[in-house]
């Protein structure tokens, strides 16, 4: 090896372990007995126990929040998906005036502090008796889910060789048609990239669960762990237990879905 | 089957850049008409202006009788092989060549058999379940070929169908494609920059530039009677040796004066008055090298490029000059870079252009 590749090969490691470490933590700790979390803390630990978890599920019911989360981020994801197809494709492709106004003003929505519209969508909610419901989470995560997932989709689908869309469209393929059959299937890893973006913005999503929420059972996975604490305890096994529970489906689909995001989909379109 | 016909058509750019300015064409049922001109011509503007994929900024258009001219692509039944092929990437050959009929809802068991004959037509039968991408160039042009033939369409639109594929399959897909257009009878619209290509397929040829047609004529029309000096000099290979050039009367004679060399002709059929400018053109096969002195100017061989069947020569016909006159020669000749000349010019084969317009006279 070079000197240059050493160097770049420790820079690498210490970014590694720099992102693994709290994950590693995280993992170890909710393994070990509460008694043991706050004496000296050691890299390798010594006993590993199932207490948090077995709390979690059976004292805690933590599959209610699991079941919200999964419900709530799926929903909003599949509908930040289709709609923000069709949004960004028109965006894309068609020629209307103020096209270029309308994707300024669609990335300004997603520029507003959370925390600034809290109050008052609260109330919105709660005059159309959503509060307490999957719509009322779902409705206002699709607000800040579309723009991001429409600017990436319009990216996307403007580096597609446009020939295609003419070809498509001399064979006789009307727009919905040309969207549904050429760009869409082309367009798979970007949608699975906007989808992954989507479902972990809606999984960690904190404030509105909060807010929008009523009782424990339509606390999300953020939410109840958040609220595990007690007035004069902070169980921190179980917390961590949870956060690692939390994580383990995120992480599951990010690795199943990198798979499909292969380069080259596209080769053999056109030349080169 | 349908006759095509574009008038008054043009083509302005939103940033006011004029692609296609006033054209006026008429295609005939059946024609393989070729658009041939330089990049930059607007050729391949005026087949998207036919197809649908453009929006023209005045004129009207009409397929087959019907003014198409705000009709939407997807409605007016031509089917076009890009450039680039444009297959669809994740669809195999065969629903690559099937998409234009499903699309139009025929019944299935029409669509599979008519997928077979045309993939047996051009002879990739096994190649049906094939992603584009496992292609050849070769093979992938026949696909594109054949996606377009399926369908029956009004007429075929060619973009410079062949520019992508290598020179021997070049020449052996344009004599299929020949073949194909005799046998199918089906109107071609045909755009290519290379004249070659456009004299050897074309029923007749439309030579643009700057966004207008500069002649519509066939082939052999075109390079015998070019109507300007741009036809002249963009058809033929190699090119028209062109030269300005001014009348004068020597006696009972005239003669075209260039600054190299004067040439005295009879007065029969000159229209051009005294002193007017023109250009002298002179197709390189109708000059003759011989000895130095015997001919109408001598000139110095700078260039001598054996091709087989022929032999180019670059000559100059002083120091330094910027311009050297082409010549094509039969192929013994013992002619070699270095050697001087006489040059023998063919009386009979001027081509005369107006200085100002470059219309023929």
């Amino acid at each position: 090896m070079t000197r240059w590749s050493w160097r770049w090969a420790v820079v690498t490691a210490l970014i590694v372990g720099a992102v693994l470490f709290p994950l590693y933590w995280a993992i170890v700790s909710s393994f070990t007995p509460e008694s043991r979390l706050f004496t000296a803390p050691k890299l390798i630990p010594a006993q590993l126990i199932l207490d948090h978890y077995r709390a979690l599920f059976t004292t805690r019911d933590f599959w209610t929040p699991i079941r919200n989360s999964l419900i709530v981020a799926g929903a909003t994801t599949a509908l930040a998906i289709s709609l923000g197809a069709v949004c960004a494709y028109a965006l894309a492709r068609l020629q209307f005036p103020g096209k270029s106004l309308t994707l300024a003003f669609v990335l300004a929505v997603a520029m507003f502090p959370q925390v600034s519209i809290v109050s008052p969508l609260y109330l919105i909610l709660r005059k159309v008796g959503l509060l307490d419901t999957y719509p009322g989470l779902v409705l206002p995560y699709l607000t800040f889910a579309m723009p991001l997932t429409i600017w990436m989709l319009v990216g996307y689908f403007r580096q597609l060789p446009f020939e295609l869309e003419e070809a498509a469209a001399l064979d006789g393929a009307g727009r919905l048609r040309t969207l549904w059959e050429v760009v869409l299937p082309l367009s798979a890893p970007g949608i699975a990239t906007a989808s992954i973006l989507t479902f972990l913005y809606s999984w960690n999503e904190f404030l509105f669960a909060l807010s929008f929420a009523l009782g424990p059972e339509s606390y999300t996975v953020p939410v109840a762990i958040a609220l595990f604490r007690g007035q004069y305890q902070v169980p921190w096994g179980e917390i961590l237990a949870g956060a690692v529970v939390a994580t383990g489906p995120v992480a599951l689909i990010v690795l199943v879905a990198q798979r499909r995001i292969v380069a080259g989909l596209t080769a053999g379109a056109v030349k080169g | 089957m349908a006759a095509i016909s574009l008038t008054n058509v043009s083509k302005v750019y939103a940033n006011g850049q004029v692609a296609v300015r006033d054209l006026t064409l008429d295609i005939t049922d059946g024609e393989l008409m070729v658009l041939v001109g330089p990049s930059g011509s607007g050729k391949s503007t005026v087949v998207r202006l036919i197809a649908g994929l453009e929006a023209a900024s005045a004129g009207r258009i009409i397929i087959g009788g019907r003014d198409v001219t705000a009709v939407a692509p997807q409605h007016r039944d031509l089917a076009m092989v890009f450039q680039n092929y444009a297959l669809y990437p994740h669809k195999s050959v065969r629903d690559n060549l099937a998409f234009g009929l499903r699309v139009r809802r025929e019944p299935a068991a029409r669509i599979d058999a008519r997928v077979r004959e045309v993939a047996q037509t051009l002879g990739i039968e096994e190649l049906l379940d094939r992603k584009p991408a496992q292609l050849s160039g070769g093979q992938r042009q026949r696909v594109a070929l054949g996606r377009a033939i399926v369908r029956e369409p009004q007429a075929f639109l060619l973009d410079e169908p062949l520019s992508n594929l290598d020179p021997l399959l070049r020449v052996a897909t344009r004599a299929e494609l020949a073949l194909l257009h005799r046998r199918l009878g089906t109107t071609m619209v045909y755009v290519t920059h290379d004249q070659e290509e456009a004299m050897t397929l074309g029923s007749r040829i439309a030579v643009m530039r700057d966004g207008a047609i500069e002649q519509v004529a066939a082939p052999l029309t075109a390079f015998e009677r070019p109507a300007t000096s741009f036809v002249a000099r963009f058809v033929g290979a190699p090119a028209m040796n062109l030269w300005p050039a001014g009348w004068s009367r020597n006696g009972e004679r005239l003669a075209l004066t260039t600054s190299f060399f004067t040439l005295e002709v009879d007065s029969a059929g000159r229209r051009t008055p005294e002193g007017a400018n023109v250009l002298l053109g002179i197709r390189p096969h109708d000059i003759v090298p011989g000895d130095v002195g015997t001919g109408d100017a001598d000139a110095q061989i700078e260039v001598v490029e054996p091709l087989g069947a022929s032999t180019t020569i670059h000559a100059s016909l002083e120091d330094g000059a910027a311009e050297l006159v082409r010549i094509v020669v039969p192929p013994h000749e013992s002619l070699r870079a270095g050697d001087r000349v006489g040059l023998k010019i063919r009386r009979d084969r001027l081509h005369l252009f107006d200085a100002g317009s470059g219309r023929a006279l």
